[in-house]
């Protein structure tokens, strides 16, 4: 055929001929210039699915939020689906994912704590005049319990921390342009090394005290998980030395339960403690890594901390990549154990069915050794001053120290390392200066806000493990809010539910929807006893994890001792 | 180990691995779910909270789907406390639900189990229900049904492996998504629909069911079990058929190829059959409508070339033409083209018409265009052109290897399978040119320059001689050829092969390498392999990586191209093909010739017969002067398509038999109005050499007739005595010739309906996996063939500097003569597009959408550009189904030498701005 006769023939077709077809393959296309961007943003870094939150992370920080062009980026560098990028970005309260006609956050965010012990503080005015003065130029947001309960009410701006925060006290540090965190005055390497600090593990490390010499220690001092749940720490160190090579360990740093804020203390004075009695557990279960979840709310933690664990490494203590920091990013939930390995995976974090538990399969599928950081941190002191002198202490039939992270409505909050199963009112008495001027006991959370609530009238019960369990109660991480006869407790309940409710993980129903239905019919002036206690049976009951089956508790409470405030 | 334990105040035994909940249901009792879906694929997630059970000695209830008992456990499901929660669970879950009257299923999984626990209403307050989504045009997302079970999501990312749909947010908020929370017709779902087919409440829909205002509709559906007609993978089917007799809904069924799932023409791209444009009325061509090359008819219209006839006066024409052909010019001036998207049985009487009726073995059909090549060289190294195992045979694959295919689109099902192979661990490695949605599940993504297989093949093959990869022991117990081959391959060293195909050494070294030591590997191909002048020396290559390494007869190994239409496989067996009879039995043996001519009771012509584009040029030739063309459309299919439609112009009689007057029907001078594939009963076989039965579900429109109604007519109109009254007739006749159907009965195939072939006894399943103890060649053997780098025809130049590459796309089927015919798939794709990449696009200063004229030394058309991220720099694709830009008019009509296929997937080409913009819409 010549040249000549390619003539463009005008030819029909049997479709209907309506609508334009597409001019990209179908979905988000993605763009070079965030392509380029996010491609220099992870560097060399690999691109494994675990670091996806880190990556997320490295955007928000340089882009202020998570434009969408930038995820499809992040999705085509990691090779995972956008919706995998996009449900994990959206799962976490501190990215800010930005669509295509979506405005760009302001540059500052102003985020007021409103748990209970900042509510009780005036948490909620704050936000009010914050608001009316800021509107558009800084972003003014309510978020959960910040880890700083003894100064309430506490405010992040940017990641700087103001406590005992006015809204004069905010402002200043707005103009300031303060926001980075404050790095704490805290004992470093070298001076923990001076103390002694790391005999012990290089004791450990060069065969001079064996693993059973450590679990003999521990299993006589009577050491607990100081997460929450108390499970002896000799026994969990044995049970994961008894499962299949390879095993990983992880350290939950995401203190967050409301009402907590003693592994913060720990870390912020002392971290090398604590860093020493993490790899002496990752020497005793032969874990080949640790990784840190650190909660978000702790920048400054994670910055002395990178400062710091390099110092391992050069002394020979920890072999190069084999402690690993990684980042929460706003989600109560995953202080929840098998949460948090969803979350260090790289996923949204979801409590994971039990069985099988975590230290059969935890971390990427391996048995995994979970301890919370103040177990860690008492270790050294164990071992090296004998189990009594842990184990010998304690009252009211407890056993050994505990660390009570005690606000509210009490002279002297702060954290008061006191012997385990003394009762609230020899803690407020004795540990913190009495009752607040002008406020009279009513009530205390003896276990944050899971633990449930007790009246003043059960002011001598042992605040330990397995104490309360019969009044409906549970000590937990030991977050002590004392209530005072100016505290509503159908407030107190409201908050405690709608706390729940915001950081349900949505994976069941009982939680998801029980939270959600329990704050709407406790927002009503009078209650509906009997349906809010048949669904609080049902979370109770038939959730999955220790959130929903908890979120109750303070319900249930204020029904049985305070009915009368509510109905 | 079984573990027993006891089930409300029973003993009761769980097999290993099983659930409290798969007990229970074994034994009878009901325990409500919604989360869990017992169809395959689907792992317990326990997130609803509907089944609790009480468990002695737990503190909370377990959810029974993923719990299993262990020894002396005391399970109760009929407790209080149970019962309680699970009642309390639904009554959460039903207060914010649409209220039942105005459900969007009123059947749904939710309101069942909703009666069960005596639930109807609730008294907790309702939330604010999520907006409708109706951006999509096969599905309806109404998102305040959701109850969050993600079984959607588990669907779409670990059934399917299509990743669209996520659950993103947290808590209460938490929502069901696509991709970023986008319209779902805006996401890059691609309309599977298995997450319609898992939701348990109706939030997810097919739009077909609802009304406008997502209501559901409540007629009861007549259901029909069948196989889909579209591509090879032969998904079984249900239709679900309301009172106007439509096809509203289409169902998986747990077929051995598709475990419940299909893709969106199989679930969507029904409604073609009763598209207005449907011959219902046999046609004769009026004596003032001549015919020529570039004749167009309105398909809506064909009055204006054909006028309305009776069947016999129809039939007498159709066959009196041929016969007077036949009489006049002999047998050689005849041939016939029959289908692969018809029936074995189908195929197996067009084949005995053209060789019993005319005379001569000019028939042939499509697979002709797909896997000719592949064929040949399967039958010239392993003795047999069909699969050596399932594409299933991957889940115990711990390498495979894509090559030329492009699954995603053409063969979405067993994509899915490939996909969760990776999930599970296998290493995937994709060798193809254009870069494809399987190259985000591959451990490698070999995009090679194209045109050069060969180079590339034959480098992984020089790794595995030369550092002796090669299984020593099966090389010498089971194949031939192998001292000739390693003497061959020598210089095909990876360096010296990395210039020409453009993968670097190491990359070459380390796929095959991995290939010759993974305990398990297997080989997918499709027509980037086949449709190329080298096709046959491509899969030459394949066959030797398979035969040298051992990786073929077991478990996870094996060659499998992958077949293309339907029924390929089967019209190939039945004998559509103008060098064999039925079975691949050769028509030049003079041995198997008579023992065809004894069952046939004629003589036959000892001569193969001409292939498709042979036959086209014999009609230039003035040899072939009518041709018989059944569900064909060569005047889209056919490289080159001028050259053919000149031919079918040319010709002095035609008759066509189809459902719709295609662009061959143009030509035609009768027109016979033939049977959809839900109109008729028949056996299909899928790439896994899986039988399988196809039933009526639909009556036929007007006047239209069954297909082997019709055959036989024109049959007894050319002297054929034939009395078959139903395709079982001819599935008995068929099973007298072709052992391999031995064992396979129609009753079998009704009751069953699927058996692979082979199968040794009646009661027993087929081989899924062939030739673990030798070939059925003549020395037992499998032969090793040395294949040599051949350039394509013909190569880029100053005048025509692109590749142009030619194939399908998900939703348009071949020519489109049925998708487009469909609402859905027309909608998601409605007019042709070119894919290409933004630079060749920006080049030539032109953008995303734009109309474009595509040039080659044959002619050329224009079409609008769909920029592309996959596509290469230099290389362009568009796919063949659309009629107003044909890409057969610029495909090069050169052919393999021993497979004789065209090479559609490289010509040389030049892209410039179309000469006009773009109509406004």
């Amino acid at each position: 055929m010549s040249e000549g006769d390619k003539t463009i023939r005008k030819r029909k077709h049997p479709g209907r001929g309506r609508g334009k077809g597409r001019i990209h393959p179908k979905g988000r296309q993605l763009d070079p210039t965030a392509q380029a961007e996010v491609s220099a943003l992870l560097g060399d870094k690999p691109r494994n699915r675990d670091l996806l939150i880190e990556f997320l992370h490295l955007i928000q920080d340089s882009q202020g939020c998570l434009p969408a062009p930038h995820l499809v980026a992040l999705a085509d560098e990691m090779r995972i689906p956008l919706a995998e990028i996009y449900e994990v970005a959206s799962f976490y309260a501190h990215f800010d994912i930005v669509k295509d006609d979506e405005e760009r956050p302001p540059a500052v965010t102003v985020r007021v704590c409103d748990s209970l012990t900042c509510e009780l503080m005036g948490a909620q005015s704050l936000l009010k005049d914050l608001r009316a003065k800021h509107n558009g130029a800084v972003r003014v947001v309510p978020a959960p319990c910040m880890g700083r309960c003894d100064c309430a009410p506490v405010a992040e701006i940017g990641h700087a921390h103001v406590t005992n925060a006015t809204a004069t006290s905010i402002d200043a540090a707005v103009s300031d342009g303060h926001t980075s965190p404050t790095i704490p005055d805290y004992r470093d390497f070298d001076a923990y090394c001076a103390d002694g600090g790391y005999t012990l593990l290089r004791s450990c490390l060069g065969g001079s005290t064996s693993v059973d010499d450590i679990l003999a220690a521990l299993d006589d001092s009577g050491l607990r998980g100081f997460g929450g749940a108390g499970f002896p720490t000799g026994r969990k160190w044995q049970l994961v030395r008894a499962e299949p090579k390879p095993r990983l360990m992880t350290v939950n740093a995401d203190e967050g339960e409301p009402g907590t804020f003693k592994d913060r203390y720990y870390l912020e004075t002392d971290p090398h403690r604590f860093l020493e009695g993490m790899l002496i557990g990752a020497w005793a279960v032969e874990a080949d890594k640790a990784y840190i979840y650190l909660r978000d709310e702790y920048p400054q933690i994670r910055e002395l901390l990178l400062a710091e664990m390099p110092k391992l490494v050069a002394a020979g203590l920890a072999k190069k990549d084999a402690i690993e920091l990684r980042r929460g990013a706003g989600a109560y939930i995953c202080g929840e154990e098998s949460a948090m390995i969803e979350s260090i995976e790289g996923k949204r974090g979801l409590p994971r069915h039990r069985p099988p538990y975590v230290a059969q399969v935890g971390l990427f599928g391996r048995p995994t050794l979970v301890n919370n950081v103040e177990t860690l941190f008492w270790v050294r002191d164990i071992v090296e001053k004998g189990a009594g002198w842990f184990g010998d202490q304690g009252r009211n039939g407890g056993k050994g120290l505990r660390s009570f992270s005690v606000s509210g409505r009490v002279a002297e909050p702060g954290v008061k390392l006191a012997p385990a199963g003394i009762s609230v009112q020899e803690l407020i008495d004795e540990f913190c200066g009495g009752m607040a001027d002008g406020h009279s006991f009513k009530a205390y959370l003896p276990g944050g806000a899971s633990g449930g609530i007790l009246p003043a009238s059960k002011g001598d019960l042992p605040l330990e493990f397995g104490k309360l369990e019969s009044e409906g109660c549970f000590v937990g991480s030991h977050a002590v809010v004392i209530l005072s006869d100016k505290d509503d407790m159908g407030d107190v309940a409201r908050n405690l539910m709608r706390f729940f409710e915001d950081e349900s993980c949505g994976q069941c129903t009982p939680c998801r929807v029980g939270t959600e239905k329990a704050v709407a019919l406790m927002s009503n002036d009078e209650w509906d006893v009997p349906l809010l206690e048949e669904l609080g049976r049902a979370m109770a009951d038939a959730s999955i994890c220790g959130l929903g089956q908890a979120a109750a508790n303070p319900l249930f409470s204020v029904l049985k001792h305070f009915r009368e405030e509510v109905v | 180990m079984t573990v027993t334990f006891t089930l409300n105040g029973n003993d009761v035994e769980a097999q290993p691995g099983e659930t409290i909940w798969q007990v229970a249901t074994r034994l009878g009792v009901e325990i409500p779910h919604l989360c869990h879906s017992p169809d395959p694929g689907y792992r317990p997630d326990g997130n609803c909270r509907a089944c609790m059970v009480e468990i002695e000695g737990e503190r909370v209830l377990a959810a029974s789907c993923i719990r299993t008992p262990n020894e002396g456990m005391v399970v109760n499901s009929a407790s209080d406390r149970a019962k309680s929660a699970r009642k309390m669970v639904f009554e959460m879950l039903a207060a914010d639900q649409p209220e039942r009257p105005v459900a969007h299923d009123p059947q749904s999984k939710f309101w069942h189990w909703a009666d069960h626990v005596e639930i109807s209403d609730s008294r907790l307050p309702a939330r604010t229900p999520h907006k409708a989504d109706s951006s999509h045009t096969a599905m309806a997302v109404n998102l305040d049904a959701c109850i969050n079970c993600n079984l959607c999501v588990r669907a779409c990312r670990e059934v399917q492996v299509n990743d669209v749909i996520g659950m993103a947010y947290r808590g209460h908020g938490s929502k069901i998504v696509f991709d970023f929370d986008d319209p779902m017709g805006n996401s890059t779902c691609v309309a599977c629909g298995e997450c319609v087919q898992a939701c348990p409440t109706g939030a997810l829909m097919e739009a077909s069911l609802v009304d406008e205002n997502g209501i559901g509709k409540t007629e009861p559906l007549r259901e029909v079990d069948s196989v889909c007609p579209y591509c090879g993978v032969g998904c079984q089917i249900t239709y679900q058929i309301n009172s106007d007799n439509e096809i509203a809904a289409v169902q998986g069924r747990t077929g051995p190829a598709n475990e419940n799932r299909l893709c969106v023409k199989g679930r969507f791209g029904f409604d073609y059959v009763k598209h207005p444009h449907r011959l219902t009325k046999p046609m004769i061509r009026r004596d003032d409508a001549p015919k020529s090359m570039d004749i167009d008819i309105d398909p809506a219209n064909p009055w204006t070339h054909f006028r309305e006839a009776t069947w016999e006066e129809a039939l007498d024409k159709a066959g009196g033409g041929l016969k007077t052909i036949l009489d006049r010019d002999g047998s050689s001036a005849l041939a016939g083209f029959g289908s692969a998207k018809g029936s074995n049985e189908e195929a197996y009487m067009f084949q005995k018409l053209v060789r019993t009726g005319f005379g001569t073995n000019n028939v042939d059909h499509c697979t002709r265009l797909c896997h000719a090549s592949s064929v040949a060289a399967l039958m010239e190294g392993i003795g047999s052109g069909a699969v050596t195992a399932p594409f299933t045979a991957c889940k115990d694959s711990e390498l495979i290897i894509v090559i030329g295919a492009n699954p995603t689109e053409n063969h979405p099902v067993a994509a899915t399978f490939f996909k969760q192979a990776t999930k599970r661990g296998a290493t995937l490695v994709v060798m193809d040119p254009r870069g494809q949605a399987l190259r985000k599940h591959a451990t490698h993504m070999l995009q090679f320059k194209p045109g050069t297989d060969v180079a590339m093949l034959n480098a992984l093959l020089n790794v595995i001689i030369t550092e002796e990869l090669y299984d020593r022991q099966y090389v010498e117990s089971q194949t031939e050829g192998f001292e000739n081959l390693k003497k061959h391959i020598v210089d095909f060293t990876p360096e010296a092969m990395s210039e020409i195909c453009g993968i670097d050494p190491e990359t070459l070294r380390t796929v095959a390498r991995h290939y010759a030591r993974a305990e398990s590997s297997i080989i997918f191909w499709g027509m980037g392999i086949s449709q190329s002048t080298h096709g046959t020396d491509n899969a030459r290559c394949l066959i030797a990586l398979a035969l040298t390494t051992g990786q073929v007869g077991r478990p996870g190994t094996g060659l499998h191209p992958l077949r293309g239409q339907n029924n390929v496989q089967g019209a190939s067996d039945a004998g559509l093909i103008p060098i064999v009879y039925p079975d691949y039995q050769a028509v030049d043996s003079d041995d198997i010739r008579s023992r065809f001519e004894d069952v046939w009771g004629t003589t036959l012509d000892p001569n193969r017969g001409l292939t498709v584009v042979e036959i086209m040029d014999a009609v230039h030739d003035d040899i072939i002067k009518g041709m018989y063309i059944m569900g064909e459309n060569p005047a889209m299919s056919d490289p080159d398509a001028d050259h053919a439609r000149e031919a079918l112009a040319k010709l002095e009689h035609l008759v066509a038999q189809d459902l719709f007057l295609t662009e061959t029907a143009f030509h035609a001078d009768v027109v016979l109005p033939a049977s959809a594939w839900p109109e008729k009963d028949g056996t299909v076989t899928n790439t896994n050499r899986q039988v399988q039965m196809g039933r009526t579900a639909l009556d036929l429109p007007g006047d239209a007739r069954q297909d082997w109604w019709i055959i036989q007519e024109v049959a007894r109109r050319i002297g054929l005595d034939w009395t078959y009254s139903h395709p079982s007739d001819v599935f008995a006749e068929m099973k007298g010739v072709m052992n391999s159907l031995d064992n396979i009965t129609w009753d079998r195939l009704e009751r069953e309906s699927a058996v692979t072939y082979p199968v040794d006894a009646p009661d027993q399943p087929g081989n899924e996996i062939v030739f673990g103890d030798g070939f059925p060649t003549a020395s037992g053997r499998g032969k090793l063939v040395a294949a040599d780098i051949i350039p394509p025809d013909e190569m880029p130049d100053d005048d025509y500097p692109m590749v142009l590459t030619t194939g399908r796309q998900l939703e348009h089927w071949h020519t489109g003569a049925m998708t487009r015919r469909s609402r859905v798939l027309d909608q998601i794709e409605p007019e042709a597009i070119a894919q290409m990449s933004s630079r060749d696009l920006h080049k030539l200063g032109l953008k995303a959408g734009d109309m474009i004229r595509v040039e080659t030394r044959r002619g050329t058309i224009e079409l609008m550009a769909r920029v592309d991220g996959a596509m290469p720099e230099g290389l362009i694709f568009i796919p063949f189904c659309f009629a107003e830009a044909p890409a057969n008019v610029l495909t090069n009509p050169q052919l393999d030498p021993f497979g004789k296929i065209p090479e559609f997937k490289f010509c040389a080409a030049r892209v410039t701005g179309a000469s006009e913009p773009a109509a406004a819409e």
